[in-house]
């Protein structure tokens, strides 16, 4: 094997994979977030759907999405691999008792990344049929506005939180994001080796506000859409 | 002097291959002994049982060699903190308590006897570190190479290692990230050891991973459960030392 294989199946080249393509995705959920919120305007979805025609049409934006795309499998792919070969790594015999108490994190979350990881994959899947799939394969009703014809996903947004399973599910998966980022946020830097006296408190605390405050604002958007349909 | 009666849970296994099992031992003990003494009372009174003492590891008890090695009530070395096994006292615990006391496990720490692993692995890694270039010609004057305070602090920091293996046993991972680091740390923080800090890293990590250790998700385990309170600030450095001599040198280890 050449230097960059041995070093990208290393513990540490794996783990780099890791951290690299998590805080790409921590960028991702900042901008699909701010696209997001434009839902919450009372224009029946005409800037939101504007919006998707240009994310789905814009040359780079297009580019920027495939890459997305390999970000999330690579970082799906590699953390179930390493949650295999960690699991295999304890042995078969576990503890009868076990203690685990943790320094820099939350015990609960660092101790189940591969499960909160499972479930955010399903919930992707599960999102990515609702929206992206209706939006490329075209069965979506198509609106004008000002000369420009875009889809109306606004509208198929707006069925999906009229339907509270769908505003549950959404809100406890933005739950187990929350978890999941409050140990993946720091977490990535200390991969990075970048651990320094000076900054790394810096990091832990945009990191705990950062895993509240961006899965709470995902959620607040099909909570408030279902409230505002049924009325109340 | 206060007298207590426990009952400890032990993992018994008589041999590598052989299927362990948990064996409950009644046993009588005083709060000023130390936990290995407690359990040298429970070998005695099997050894006068004509029965088979319970296998378990040490040497120095005064909490520097690494040798001891048990996980007491799901804890590596025990519920205090920054403390060995040895240096654990029964005070700690009450009358009627019930102790459940088992190996360190890990798949690269398989079980010989009893409570006592095989730990080699551990040595294979610091072999695989190498040496550190030493000239010869007069001994040098302390003095002679400058070492700032805080480097020197955090190199000593790290050297305070004793290679028990906690880390692994605590690590929900069984990584064994925190020792390798300090090890690398310890020397790559000094003039003495930076000469061969490059390839030091690349061969010790690649032990590591050949040995069958997990990886480090950052979860804090060990730097919770050290005996020697080892930082995973060096965990951090020994990623920073790897990548860079990976990526940035033509050192292939």
């Amino acid at each position: 094997m050449n230097w960059f294989t041995n070093f990208i199946t290393s513990s540490i080249g794996r783990k780099l994979v890791m951290s690299l393509t998590g805080l790409f995705l921590i960028l991702f959920l900042v901008v699909h977030l701010l696209g997001n919120l434009q839902l919450l305007y009372s224009d029946e979805g005409e800037k939101f759907n504007l919006y998707a025609l240009f994310m789905t049409t814009n040359p780079l934006i297009k580019t920027i999405s495939y890459g997305l795309y390999a970000f999330i499998l690579l970082h799906a792919v590699q953390g179930w691999i390493l949650w295999r070969k960690n699991a295999a790594a304890r042995g078969p015999q576990g503890y009868a008792v076990k203690v685990t108490r943790t320094t820099g994190t939350s015990a609960v979350a660092a101790n189940n990344m591969g499960w909160l990881g499972t479930i955010i994959f399903v919930f992707i899947m599960i999102h990515l049929y609702q929206f992206w799939l209706q939006m490329k394969l075209g069965t979506l009703d198509m609106k004008m506005y000002d000369g420009e014809t875009a889809a109306d996903l606004y509208t198929a947004v707006k069925a999906a939180y009229m339907n509270l399973g769908f505003v549950v599910f959404y809100v406890i998966s933005m739950v187990v994001i929350a978890f999941h980022l409050w140990h993946g946020f720091q977490s990535a830097f200390q991969t990075l080796g970048l651990n320094h006296r000076k900054y790394t408190p810096l990091i832990k605390a945009i990191g705990k506000i950062y895993s509240v405050v961006i899965p709470a604002l995902f959620a607040l958007i099909p909570l408030y859409m279902y409230f505002k349909n049924a009325g109340l | 002097m206060q007298t207590m009666k426990l009952t400890l849970k032990i993992w018994r296994q008589s041999g590598p291959n052989e299927k362990g099992r948990f064996e409950t031992y009644p046993v009588e003990a005083n709060e000023h002994m130390s936990f290995l003494e407690m359990l040298d009372v429970l070998n005695e009174t099997l050894i006068n049982e004509r029965k088979t003492p319970v296998a378990f590891e040490h040497d120095c008890r005064e909490g520097i060699c690494g040798t001891c090695n048990l996980v007491i009530n799901g804890q590596p070395h025990g519920p205090n903190g920054g403390t060995t096994t040895c240096q654990l006292h029964m005070r700690h615990f009450k009358d009627g308590d019930t102790i459940v006391i088992e190996p360190f496990r890990a798949r690269a720490f398989p079980v010989i006897r009893d409570l006592v692993v095989d730990r080699n692995a551990l040595d294979r890694i610091i072999q695989a570190g190498g040496y550190v270039s030493v000239n010869t010609g007069q001994a040098q004057d302390a003095n002679a190479i400058p070492i700032e305070k805080d480097i020197a602090s955090h190199a000593f920091d790290a050297a305070a290692c004793i290679s028990c293996g906690a880390c692994i046993a605590a690590c929900p991972n069984a990584s064994a990230m925190l020792f390798v680091s300090a090890k690398v740390s310890h020397l790559a923080l000094l003039p003495q050891g930076k000469v061969e800090a490059r390839k030091r890293v690349q061969a010790m990590v690649k032990q590591m991973d050949e040995e069958g250790f997990g990886m480090c998700s950052n979860i804090t385990a060990c730097e919770a459960e050290c005996p020697k309170e080892i930082s995973v600030e060096n965990i951090a450095r020994m990623n920073r030392e790897y990548l860079s001599s990976v990526i940035g040198t033509e050192v292939q280890a």
